[in-house]
């Protein structure tokens, strides 16, 4: 049996541009071997959440520097749990304050990577997290 | 004395046998090789009188002005915007107060958009990472017992640029301020937000278009105005090399110079005020060597390839600012001695206005006291070190004067790439400028996952640091702003402002110059967002091709 392949959906939500991390981080996760779909500057939750359910994704990652982290989290979220897709796993990176990482936990955020993150260590977790939720789903 | 050659191969190679060289990257953050040692024979072709001559003279390798800093300082210019007008009024007047000499304004992101703070796209970010301003009269509190004749403003704004501009100097009049004595800048270059920082409304052509008016009619009514700020900075911060960085930006530039050259523009009434903007990063000598590589290589094309008679319109003015994207989330302290030697590079390259980065910038917008530290250090530079005693100190440097002659052949050799493909607009459809930019900023993050750059406290010398305090922006300010848009709606006159809105969709769609209309919108307190739905309507919006 072929091995499973980890599904990730990159995205940037908002108005933010800065898309340097979010394609660094797609490059990695791709040459680390997983499908990755990155969705493009300006996308608002209701896209995202739509483009992670049609993509059948394992994990969708948001990268947000431009403060608005805790609304479009939140939103993202709660729209996966609405249409009963709370078993696709939410992470993100950006510039996020140390005060706001334990909000971000707390609805649910998996893991937030802020500057200085190795992507290495995105891989390592979205691995073990991913896998881990296969292990759940059996 | 011995040859260069005969110290490396005897000399160098038998001590190096003896004690290897370190484990290092010895090379630029462009990949540009560093020997070990420079002497004279790297030099035996250098032309003193053409590549270098004097500051103030053609090509301004050592300086735009003849006594440089002993004559005037660069100017302070700490960029600075948050939440709301009020709240960016006062920390620019506390700005003023700390010595700083010109104002820089951050914009919040619907801002940067076109849209108003009330807009449903605006949620979230009004007030976030600048300030939101979306008439005349957020303008007129923006600046609030501030005289325009006095100060002079730089603006980071792009796309609506133009909207902008206009309200400000609707800001000016309605103070009783001659245009003519307004003096500043507002950033007006689209091409990089193409390129990099992403923050385009309309497609390449018409956004140049709105460019080319201000080119146009900046000179003739704001003639103290850098109408443009060809900006370097947001490319290189997208992960570009050096050499990237530079020569994306001077092609920008000579885009710019083309395109109103077409418009039949008189090239000596417009370059004299056109400016660039570019970043200072990590890598001290080949941040210096190119500033210098850049005010030749735009002298000469300004002079050789477009004729230009003015000195003035050879003269490359740059803005600097410190490398945001080099700033770490860990030991964010040691983040303030990497400013200081960014910026030191940036004096010693010659810049005529320089902004230094708050410690803090890779956990939140600055507090008050991260961005007083970030002025003062350029105040130690400029009062302590004695580095602005003599013009261009490092000049004749063996190695510098090698890597900038490096760094100008380098960019020549893009510009050929670049033109091959049929000019920077070409380009950008073509995607070279994704595929560049993506493959150097993926390229450094594998050397910094790898450990073959080392980046202080963030992959070797790593520890627990404590937490720094930060600003945060009041959640207050959307529903104040809300209020505030909404106020303007009601009493303002809807007869003039139709008026308005409709000369600016005429003057669009019979390709008239713009300004005269954004500036009669701006003084009837159309919103930001009004006016960029009749250009999004009449000029349509660009959606870039999704690359990884």
């Amino acid at each position: 049996m072929a091995e499973r392949k980890i599904r990730v959906l990159i995205a940037k939500p908002g108005l933010d541009g800065h898309d340097r991390g979010a394609k660094v981080i797609a490059r990695a996760l791709r040459d680390a071997g997983m499908e990755v779909i990155y969705t493009g500057l300006r996308q608002t939750s209701e896209m995202i959440i739509n483009a992670a359910i049609q993509e059948d994704v394992d994990a969708v990652g948001l990268s947000i520097l431009s403060g608005a982290h805790m609304h479009y989290f939140g939103e993202v979220i709660e729209g996966l749990k609405a249409r009963n897709a709370a078993d696709i796993l939410v992470f993100g990176g950006g510039i996020v304050p140390d005060q706001d990482l334990a909000k971000l936990k707390e609805l649910g955020v998996s893991a937030v990577f802020t500057p200085g993150t190795s992507t290495q260590e995105v891989v390592e977790f979205l691995r073990n997290a991913v896998t881990e939720r296969w292990a759940e789903q059996v | 004395m011995k040859s260069k050659k005969a110290w490396l191969a005897q000399d160098y190679s038998k001590k190096t046998a003896d004690l290897p060289e370190r484990s290092y990257p010895f090379r630029t953050l462009s990949d540009i090789e560093a020997e070990p040692l420079y002497t004279g024979e790297d030099l035996a072709d250098f032309d003193e009188a053409n590549q270098l001559a004097y500051p103030g003279e053609y090509p301004f390798t050592r300086g735009v002005q003849t006594s440089m800093y002993r004559g005037k300082l660069w100017t302070m210019r700490q960029f600075a915007g948050f939440g709301s007008a009020e709240q960016t009024n006062e920390r620019f007047k506390k700005l003023l107060e700390a010595g700083q000499h010109g104002l820089s304004t951050a914009f919040d992101l619907p801002t940067l958009m076109g849209y108003d703070s009330d807009h449903p796209f605006s949620q979230g970010e009004v007030g976030k990472c600048g300030v939101a301003v979306s008439s005349l009269a957020d303008m007129e509190l923006l600046f609030e017992s501030i005289n325009p004749e006095d100060v002079t403003t730089s603006m980071t704004i792009n796309s609506p640029a133009n909207a902008i501009w206009a309200m400000y100097l609707a800001m000016a009049e309605n103070k009783g301020a001659d245009l003519r004595k307004v003096g500043g800048t507002i950033q007006n270059d689209i091409l990089k937000e193409f390129i990099a920082q992403k923050e385009y409304i309309f497609p390449p052509a018409p956004s140049v278009k709105l460019v080319i008016d201000t080119f146009e009619w900046g000179p003739r009514y704001v003639p103290k105005w850098n109408f443009i700020s060809v900006s370097g900075y947001h490319i290189r911060e997208a992960g570009s090399t050096a050499v990237q960085e530079l020569a994306f930006t001077l092609a920008d530039g000579i885009h710019y110079v083309q395109k109103a050259l077409e418009r039949g523009l008189d090239i000596d009434e417009f370059a004299p005020r056109i400016s660039f903007f570019f970043n200072v990063h990590n890598d001290f000598f080949e941040e210096i060597a190119k500033f210098r590589a850049a005010r030749r290589i735009w002298a000469k094309q300004m002079r050789e390839v477009f004729g230009a008679k003015d000195p003035k319109s050879w003269m490359l003015r740059t803005h600097a600012q410190t490398a945001g994207v080099s700033l770490t989330a860990q030991q964010p302290l040691v983040n303030i001695a990497r400013v200081a030697i960014q910026a030191l590079a940036g004096v010693l390259g010659g810049t005529n206005s320089l902004h230094t980065d708050s410690y803090d910038e890779a956990l939140a917008l600055p507090t008050e006291e991260a961005a007083k530290i970030a002025l003062r250090t350029q105040q130690v530079i400029a009062f302590e070190t004695g580095v602005c005693n003599t013009i261009d100190p490092l000049a004749g440097s063996y190695y510098l004067e090698t890597l900038t002659s490096e760094m100008e052949r380098q960019c020549l050799a893009y510009f050929e790439r670049i033109d091959a493909l049929g000019g920077v607009e070409k380009a950008i459809d073509a995607g070279f400028f994704a595929h560049e930019i993506g493959d150097a900023s993926y390229q450094q993050q594998r050397e910094i996952d790898s450990k073959e750059r080392i980046i202080v406290g963030v992959n070797e010398f790593v520890d627990d640091s404590p937490e720094t305090p930060i600003l945060l922006v009041d959640k207050e300010v959307e529903r104040l702003q809300h209020e505030r848009l909404a106020r303007v709606r009601r009493e303002r006159d809807p007869n003039a402002v139709a008026q308005a809105l409709e000369a600016l969709r005429k003057a669009a769609i019979n390709d008239q110059n713009t300004m005269p209309a954004f500036l009669a919108a701006a003084h009837a307190y159309c919103t930001l967002g009004e006016q960029m739905d009749v250009l999004r309507e009449v000029y349509g919006v660009y959606e870039e091709p999704i690359l990884i």
